[in-house]
């Protein structure tokens, strides 16, 4: 009966869904808006347009990869926030689970997994740094290159049972959100802007570009990868 | 069509939220609707015959999509992984209290105190 019932709202819930189909456009031919549009032309204050790969020099944001000059510049205030609400919930998981026993196995883990760890391991934080190095370039980021380096932290966890982080996280995750803020406040100073780009922002393309697009986003790879190593910390004990 | 993806998943998810016990399948389900709803908002940035945001050697000119959902998706996202992660020591905290998960159990266990 119950599970009747609920394929009944499931399905009026769907068609309702449906229904609201042709206020939409069709999938595949949007309008491209008018902040979107200033967003990929780097034209949001009215002195760009026409950019192009490797030619364009000192725009107002000089990111090749135009979400991430959404995520981390435009919308920078906003980013700060988000990673407030990760530290948050982190905060949250540390201090549900204080207390808690260190889960122990019992045994050696397989040979496999403890071989396979120690030629993987270099390899997995070597790609998290260079996704979150080249965020301003290609896809990805500080949020994928952190939790990448999480989850190599999750596999020397599951591979040795003695290991722990301890306090490492917190002292990273400390000083990289600590750094961001100051990163703000300098702009304050100098411009008179929180959080705004105040270095010269170079060609598109180029490593070396963008301001203080790659220096955020490589604090922030820092501080997710911290938080994300100590979420995966806390919940790898005893129930 | 994928618009039509986008609400099955939800529905899978409310579905999953209305019939299941298990206190752990309710945070699977959130997820589940959490990943449909990103779904559906990047979908209505999608251009047919446009590529991908990022100025590279194979796309020197903008010939993009819609940016813009895109990049509050990324926030969705990290937000959507601090929740689970959230919901997740809670059960752990409930299942060292009750030594079940399932909800009706809890109850019972609830009653008897």
């Amino acid at each position: 009966m119950r599970r009747f019932i609920s394929i009944v709202i499931v399905f009026g819930l769907i068609m309702f869904f449906i229904n609201t189909l042709s206020l939409l456009p069709k999938y595949g031919s949007v309008n491209i808006s008018k902040v979107s549009e200033a967003y990929i032309d780097k034209n949001v204050n009215g002195n760009g347009g026409n950019v192009k790969y490797n030619e364009s020099e000192s725009l107002e944001n000089g990111a090749a990869n135009v979400v991430t000059s959404i995520v981390v510049d435009y919308r920078s205030f906003d980013t700060l926030g988000e990673v407030t609400v990760l530290f948050t919930a982190a905060l949250g998981v540390s201090l549900v689970l204080n207390g808690i026993r260190r889960k122990k196995y019992g045994r050696r883990p397989n040979f496999i997994l403890r071989v396979s760890v120690g030629i993987l391991l270099p390899l997995i934080i070597l790609f998290g740094t260079y996704i979150f190095i080249h965020g301003h370039l290609t896809p990805g980021g500080g949020f994928p290159g952190g939790t990448i380096i999480a989850a190599g932290i999750l596999l020397l966890y599951l591979s040795n049972e003695e290991f722990d982080l301890s306090k490492t996280p917190k002292f990273v995750e400390g000083i990289s959100g600590s750094l961001y803020i100051v990163t703000g406040l300098v702009g304050l100073a100098i411009a008179g802007v929180f959080l705004i780009n105040f270095l010269p922002t170079g060609i598109v393309g180029d490593l070396f570009s963008a301001g203080i697009v790659p220096i955020v986003y490589i604090l922030i790879g820092f501080k997710v990868g911290a938080e994300l190593s100590g979420i995966v910390a806390d919940l790898h004990r005893e129930g | 069509m994928v618009y039509y993806i986008a609400f099955i998943l939800i529905g899978v998810g409310i579905y999953g939220f209305l019939t299941q016990k298990n206190l752990f399948k309710h945070l699977v389900s959130l997820t589940i609707v959490d990943t449909a709803v990103n779904i559906f908002i990047i979908s209505l940035g999608y251009i047919e015959g446009k590529e991908a945001p990022i100025y590279s050697k194979y796309t020197p000119i903008a010939n993009f999509v819609d940016p813009l959902p895109q990049a509050l998706v990324l926030t969705a996202i990290v937000i959507g992984v601090g929740t689970l992660a959230l919901g997740a020591s809670l059960l752990i905290k409930v299942y060292e209290k009750y030594g079940t998960l399932d909800v009706e159990q809890i109850a019972t266990k609830e009653a008897e105190e």
